[in-house]
């Protein structure tokens, strides 16, 4: 069997929403260049839409095809949806992920809360940080 | 397809097959059999001892046969480990970038109470014989250092290393897997104790190798049951195997001279093309250098990614980031280089052999830089480096 499934490669071949938005209302960056993954997403936010979304990825297969389906899932979603998007989401969209590769969706999943967070931030809504956690807690690398 | 990944394992060759195949037709009996059949096997298998020891400059008897080089790693360390313990000597001196078959086996060993020393291995990736001289003690019991390096193809000096430890009276063992059959070597001019070897690097079998021991310096068994291997190895042998490790080793040394020129010629050309790429460098030394070896770290971009585009485009190479090397940390050999993490997750290792052509080149030179170029547009890391937000390392 292949280490990924068709729908990976398909997403790591020809990755989707690939990018920068420079007026983005929200920017989400997560993982870190010791790990060997970073996922960057930038939002487009209007009447409480993800209105538009790119990303962009340092990382591996996984980390791309899952940085371009968790794009794909939130995009044209209310805020809310794209909110409470996880990573197990994301691994079944693309038809499962190797184990040691979990975290990659994880990190998709981080990605878009922080961007979420920091529209959040921008534009002066109240949230619960406590709520926001998992989107600073890159201290060191990812646990099998 | 093109493939250079040569130093993971290598095509079997034409002789080795040819060879094989009669053995297993003609030769299929036990060893340890008494009748025709088996007398006839046993001396194939003899037969290829002598020729396997004549390419190294051994006796037949320093030769035994092992599943490959890990086995044989293993072994020979475990071996000198008992034999110094049983003298009161427990330091065991190695290097930092050694395969893991060493370094799992060294560690096993520190657990059971010796004390090892990792020399460090410079930027280039080497030891000089002047540090293994200076960590060299009364109860030093071995010193084990790899000729050549799998992963980043530095050539170390093993003739001067293993000058120094018969001076001084130390076991010396080497794992040769990465140069046998690529690089001259006569481990009775080197002065080398003992020297792993594996037949799927050159072009022989998988699951095969040997350790060489020079005579007088006992074994401990790692596998224990009948007689095979005078004691040293039980397990019936893989007659086929053997046969082939030892066609494919003397074709492999028959050719050597010009296969080096050639597959060296093929690198160099990669090491200058690639070397265009900006934030790229050479791993390895660049003088001492296996001659198919090929490696480079590329910065703001990720192995895996890269082999992965490689593979679409029909060339199999290799990497040492975390996410091909099974864990989440890249290759101990490219951070022993000094290396840091986030450069050494971006390498890439080519491993070229004597069927590679220049086309093969043209293809590589023409397909990498494109791969880099466009993962390094998706990567946030490049792009903060390229606007000044994060500094480059390379």
């Amino acid at each position: 069997m292949a280490l990924y499934s068709e729908k990976v490669m398909d997403h790591f071949r020809n990755p989707r929403n690939v990018g920068v938005i420079e007026d983005a209302d929200g920017v989400g960056e997560v993982g870190n260049a010791v790990c060997g993954d970073i996922m960057k997403i930038y939002l487009k936010i209007e009447n409480n839409t993800v209105s538009d979304v790119k990303f962009e990825t340092f990382g591996c297969g996984s980390a791309i095809a899952s940085s371009s389906m968790a794009t794909e899932l939130i995009k044209g979603k209310p805020l809310e949806q794209a909110l409470q998007l996880t990573n197990r989401a994301v691994t079944e969209a693309l038809d499962g992920l190797p184990a040691h590769k979990l975290h990659c969706s994880v990190l998709a999943q981080e990605a878009i809360r922080a961007a979420v967070k920091d529209y959040y931030d921008k534009c002066g809504i109240r949230y619960d940080p406590k709520d926001f956690a998992d989107c600073d807690s890159h201290e060191g690398c990812h646990g099998e | 397809m093109i493939y250079v990944d040569n130093a993971a394992t290598t095509k079997v060759s034409g002789a080795a097959m040819d060879a094989m195949q009669r053995c297993m037709e003609k030769n299929w009996g036990n060893p340890s059999s008494l009748y025709g059949l088996g007398q006839r096997a046993a001396e194939a298998v003899e037969d290829a001892r002598e020729r396997i020891a004549r390419c190294i400059g051994a006796s037949a008897r320093e030769i035994i046969f092992t599943s490959g080089g890990s086995e044989a790693d293993n072994q020979a360390i475990r071996s000198a480990a008992m034999l110094g313990a049983g003298k009161r000597k427990k330091h065991i001196i190695s290097t930092a970038f050694e395969h893991h078959a060493v370094l799992h086996t060294l560690k096993r060993l520190e657990d059971e109470g010796f004390e090892v020393e990792l020399l460090p291995v410079g930027a280039l990736g080497t030891v000089s014989a002047q540090q293994v001289a200076e960590a060299i003690r009364e109860d030093t019991a071995l010193v084990t250092v790899m000729y050549a390096n799998n992963e980043i193809g530095s050539v170390l000096p093993v003739s001067e290393i293993g000058a120094v430890c018969r001076e001084r009276k130390v076991v010396f063992h080497t794992d040769a897997v990465q140069a046998t059959g690529h690089i001259p070597i006569d481990v009775q001019a080197q002065n080398i104790d003992m020297l792993s070897l594996s037949a799927h690097k050159f072009h022989g079998p998988k699951g095969i190798g040997a350790l060489y021991v020079r005579q007088g310096i006992p074994l401990t068994s790692l596998i224990e049951g009948g007689a095979q291997e005078r004691g040293r190895r039980a397990g019936t042998e893989n007659v086929p195997a053997i046969v082939g490790m030892a066609a494919a080793l003397e074709e492999a040394c028959a050719h050597m001279e010009e296969n080096a020129v050639k597959v060296s010629a093929l690198r160099d050309r990669l090491t200058e093309g690639l070397s265009r790429i900006p934030h790229a460098a050479l791993n390895g030394d660049p003088v001492n250098r296996l001659p198919g070896n090929v490696s480079f770290c590329f910065e703001g971009i990720e192995g895996e990614s890269l082999l992965l585009l490689l593979d679409d485009r029909g060339i199999c190479a290799s990497s040492g980031s975390a996410c091909t090397s099974g864990s989440l940390d890249p290759s101990h050999v490219l951070l022993a280089v000094g290396r840091p993490h986030e450069v050494a997750h971006g390498s890439l290792r080519l491993s070229l052999c004597e069927e590679n052509t220049a086309s093969d080149v043209d293809a590589i030179l023409k397909a990498v830089p494109e791969i880099v170029d466009y993962l390094r547009n998706m990567s946030p890391l490049w792009k903060d480096k390229v606007c000044g937000k994060k500094k480059f390392v390379l």
